[in-house]
């Protein structure tokens, strides 16, 4: 029983793995190994949850033949991004990247942070003060 | 005091956002192409392969590239909209049949009538590519300069045109007018 589950597990993970062209874009594994990253990265527009790679829209077809023929071509993974980025806008990456318009959100973790420490300092240090007061009556505040 | 009025401040202003983001149409990817010069083309001419359709003849007027297919249902729904901007004659509508089978495309313009100064087939989804299209029906505005004005995605209205497109196209006419 054991067995047959993990053999079907295995088989789903198997099932997903697997790239969704008929067959490989390229015979050279580096390749096409770069060619699936390059697809995992890209957003199907029409089905935004997707990626190019686990889409079978026609636009990702579409948009997987280009980054296949610009593969082909030679160009680099960041000349693809940048052609995807042009026509798209950031939207089509999965990853995004940090733009000037972006910039707060990037930045939104590290300001709260700042916030709250500011707080946290505060807040201490008035208790701080007001436990002194209780401690040591009136002259502690002429120090 | 400010212990309740900081919190609510932030409640409200979360609301805000929270709301704001509520109207806004996650599927609509607004376009970079907006103020760049549009992509060139030049493609075959749906009704004459010979013929081909260049954007750079384009240029000098404003005109409006508008990307359709016959298996688009937006299309359909847009297609009497169109012909009746076409009888306005204000500007060329460009049309940009989309990974399309070519009798049926031909057919769908003699049966609804043929809004399109020109068609240019896009049979491969490539020069669609270039444009950004990701769904039709998408409708570019270019202006005399060659730079794309507006890009409205969703079936075109008399509405959208009107407030959109025509306001665009007498700007552009009067900015390239001014120049010359």
């Amino acid at each position: 029983m054991l067995r047959a589950s993990l053999v079907a597990t295995l088989l789903m993970l198997g099932a997903t793995a697997h790239a969704i062209d008929a067959q490989d874009a390229f015979d050279d594994p580096v390749l096409q190994e770069r060619y699936e990253n390059i697809n995992r990265e890209l957003r199907c527009l029409v089905c935004q949850n997707q990626t190019i790679a686990d889409s079978n829209a026609t636009l990702a077809q579409d948009l997987r033949r280009e980054v296949r023929d610009m593969i082909a071509a030679g160009q680099t993974d960041a000349q693809i991004r940048e052609f995807m980025i042009e026509r798209y806008g950031d939207f089509v990456l999965y990853r995004p990247r940090m733009t000037a318009g972006n910039l707060l959100l990037w930045a939104a973790p590290a300001l709260l942070l700042l916030i709250g420490a500011i707080v946290l300092v505060r807040v201490v240090r008035r208790r701080a003060q007001e436990t002194d007061l209780d401690a040591d009556g009136p002259e502690a505040g002429q120090s | 005091m400010a212990k309740f009025v900081i919190p609510f401040a932030l409640f409200l202003l979360l609301g805000v956002f929270l709301f704001v983001g509520l109207q806004r149409d996650p599927s609509y990817v607004p376009s970079p192409l907006i103020g760049k010069p549009a992509p060139q083309f030049s493609l075959p001419s749906l009704q004459d392969a010979a013929y081909p359709v260049s954007s750079q003849e384009l240029l000098g007027q404003p005109w409006v590239l508008n990307v359709w297919g016959t298996w688009c249902g937006g299309c359909r729904q847009e297609h009497d909209t169109l012909l009746a901007i076409a009888r306005q004659k204000t500007v060329p509508i460009v049309g940009l049949n989309w990974k399309d089978d070519n009798a049926l495309a031909q057919q769908w313009l003699r049966d609804l009538g043929n809004p399109y100064a020109v068609v240019a087939e896009d049979r491969e989804g490539r020069t669609a590519i270039d444009w950004g299209v990701y769904g039709a029906p998408e409708t570019f505005l270019i202006g005399p300069d060659g730079v794309v004005l507006f890009k409205h995605i969703a079936p075109m209205t008399m509405e959208v045109w009107n407030k959109e497109f025509l306001p665009r196209i007498e700007a552009s006419r009067a900015a390239a007018g001014s120049q010359s």
